[in-house]
């Protein structure tokens, strides 16, 4: 800046546009700028790589079909296959009511007053608790049935399917409020308005009218928010999901492991054999994540044709 | 519709029954609606309850100044000592390492995605950026441990322990980036397009346009973004267990095994601590001072957002 004002009193003018030099600062810019966006995109790409470099070896069915073994090549994945399935069922069957409800009554019922602002604050915070701390609160409410405070819940669940569900549904509830309530926010009120000139009640317009609008985008936001259930592995550790399971859970109150915990398992364990396992496992977790996701993706798609928005 | 249920439902007594039964039907629904909406109340009451419940029995034994202030934590071994600042110091030395990635990196990403890419390539890049934050933490352990590191040995750091802060920091790091680019990205966007075009008018090139107008406007939701990405990472916690170990060091030394307050937690939680005694009631003071610190963290960045939008909106 100095040198500037320097100048312009030496040779008569105020202002030096130097166009060449910041031109140049700004082509610099952009490419630090690009550079930062591909670190991510090559990361992934490498990432992907890697995992399948070291897991395409045991790639196979046995590899579905088998239940954990000492050995690796006789080890599978299946126990903790269906351990995942029957989880993600659980936590669906109770997150996608208490979600959509909750986001209902937030939408279409609630006052604008101090509870309901206190009910939003308190959802996005919980949004940022991490899961290890839901890992404890459902060990402690949902496994020993007791929060150390007043009388016990007929002992918990112990450490079972139902105990891993109900504390991974209280996980991504926050999750699928908020998407419901941007899906059910985006029906036009000019809907709600003819149903209510027509005489039906609250209830009616919005199970007749609203919930069938908004439906495919909760969809979209409750897959989504699956597919981050499928990837937890903290908080059904601490919940006490077993990682040696050689048997196919038949009850939700059945003892299970799960797809993470399995492949955490495996990483943990000094031989490369299970280590390379362990990328197999990932690969059978990505490939289901992924399908979630676009399955989510393309429902988002249809209905974005389908209400012209 | 008066004449029409009367045709339909005969006297008027019944007509006066239909009415009052689907008033209590649709107040019954107001009702479970709101039950909904509170379990999420409820849920944070009992997070609370447990962990202060548990955390108080625990300072019965301990005193907070020892839990506080001391630099050796041993719970389980015989020898015990309870000091959890090595425990928070490498949960801060991962976040720290981690947010000289994603800080940087996500910033850079953000911009380029506001202010520099077309809307075909945003709409490709993006979501490839937001899959970054889609992996299972599970897998970014995996890869630390069986690849991060080996590199970091095999190239920069020869004498790098098998489990270390460093490649936990760079995990993190980068699965955090998402959060940074995506919620910075937002920030930029929601600056008005005149703010922008006035720095044009004036002859300001691009650079100077996005460094000195664009950025600063948007600050205070970028700020918020990189708050938000470091409590992420303090509370992240199967990277860091996989990959960091578990030896409890206070170190500023990446290279070294650390243990961060999350890892110890599942430490205990695998191991066949019984419950009920200090050693088990560790994890529930680590977790509420964990707790504590995220949501101080989540309400800082809440703030900060709730400013930037009462400029804009």
């Amino acid at each position: 800046m100095a040198a500037t004002e320097m100048q312009a009193g030496s040779d008569q003018r105020l202002y030096i546009p130097r166009l060449a030099f910041r031109n140049k600062l700004g082509a610099g810019f952009f490419a630090i700028c690009l550079a930062g966006t591909l670190v991510g995109v090559v990361f992934l790409a490498f990432l992907l790589l890697d995992v399948w470099r070291d897991g395409a070896g045991f790639l196979r069915w046995e590899f579905l079909q088998n239940f954990p073994s000492r050995f690796p090549e006789r080890a599978g994945f299946q126990s903790a296959l269906w351990g995942s399935l029957w989880l993600i069922a659980t936590t669906a069957i109770l997150a996608f009511p208490i979600g959509v409800g909750a986001a209902i009554y937030l939408e279409e019922y609630a006052p604008r007053n101090f509870v309901t602002k206190a009910i939003q604050t308190n959802i996005s915070n919980l949004a940022g608790v991490p899961s290890i701390v839901f890992g404890i609160l459902g060990l402690q409410l949902f496994v020993r049935g007791t929060i150390g405070i007043g009388p016990s819940i007929a002992g918990g669940f112990g450490r079972s399917i139902i105990a891993g569900g109900a504390t991974m549904a209280l996980l991504i509830l926050p999750i699928v409020i908020v998407a419901a309530q941007e899906s059910i926010r985006a029906v036009p009120p000019s809907l709600r308005e003819a149903s209510y000139g027509v005489g039906a009640t609250r209830w009616q317009t919005i199970w007749h009218h609203v919930l069938p609008q908004a439906f495919p985008g909760i969809m979209t936001g409750t897959i989504l928010a699956l597919s981050r259930a499928i990837g937890e592995t903290a908080p059904l550790i601490m919940i006490g999901a077993l990682t040696f399971v050689a048997f196919r859970p038949e009850s939700p109150l059945d003892p299970f492991t799960v797809m993470p915990i399995q492949i955490y398992n495996w990483v943990a364990r000094p031989q490369p054999e299970f280590q390379d396992l362990a990328a197999t496992g990932i690969i059978v977790l990505l490939v289901m994540l992924l399908s979630m996701n676009a399955i989510a993706v393309l429902l988002r798609q249809w209905t974005g044709r389908r209400y012209g928005r | 519709m008066a004449a029409g249920t009367a045709a339909a439902g005969g006297s008027a007594a019944a007509q006066f029954q239909r009415r009052r039964g689907r008033e209590l039907f649709e107040q019954a629904i107001g009702y479970a609606l709101f039950l909904c909406a509170a379990l999420t109340v409820l849920t944070t009451v009992g997070i609370v309850i447990i962990l202060v419940v548990e955390g108080l029995q625990f300072f019965r034994d301990v005193s907070p100044w020892e839990f506080f202030t001391g630099t050796k934590w041993t719970p389980l071994y015989t020898n015990q000592a309870f000091g959890v600042l090595p425990l928070i110091g490498g949960t801060l030395l991962v976040a720290l390492g981690a947010a000289l990635i994603s800080v940087p990196v996500g910033s850079a990403s953000a911009i380029y995605l506001s202010e520099f890419a077309s809307p075909r390539t945003r709409a490709v890049v993006k979501p490839i950026l937001e899959i970054l934050a889609g992996v299972p933490t599970v897998v970014y352990g995996y890869f630390a441990l069986t690849a991060v590191t080996p590199l970091l040995r095999a190239t920069l750091f020869p004498e790098t322990e098998i489990f270390n802060a460093l490649s936990a920091m760079v995990v993190v790091g980068i699965m955090t980036i998402p959060m940074v680019s995506s919620l910075s990205d937002d920030a930029l966007h929601a600056v008005p397009a005149d703010l922008r075009e006035a720095a044009y008018g004036v002859g300001a090139t691009k650079f100077e346009v996005v460094t000195r107008v664009v950025y600063p406007a948007a600050l205070s939701g970028i700020i918020a973004s990189y708050i938000l990405a470091a409590s992420r990472a303090i509370g992240e916690t199967m990277a860091v267990t996989i990959a960091a170990g578990a030896s409890p060091n206070l170190t500023a030394n990446p290279l070294e095994s650390i243990q961060t307050m999350t890892a110890y937690i599942v430490q205990v939680s695998l191991g066949d601590t019984p419950h009920g005694t200090i050693e088990f009631r560790t994890i529930f003071v680590v977790a509420l001072t964990l707790f504590v610190m995220t949501l101080v963290m989540n309400i800082i960045a809440a703030r900060v957002t709730a400013r930037f939008r009462e400029v804009y909106d």
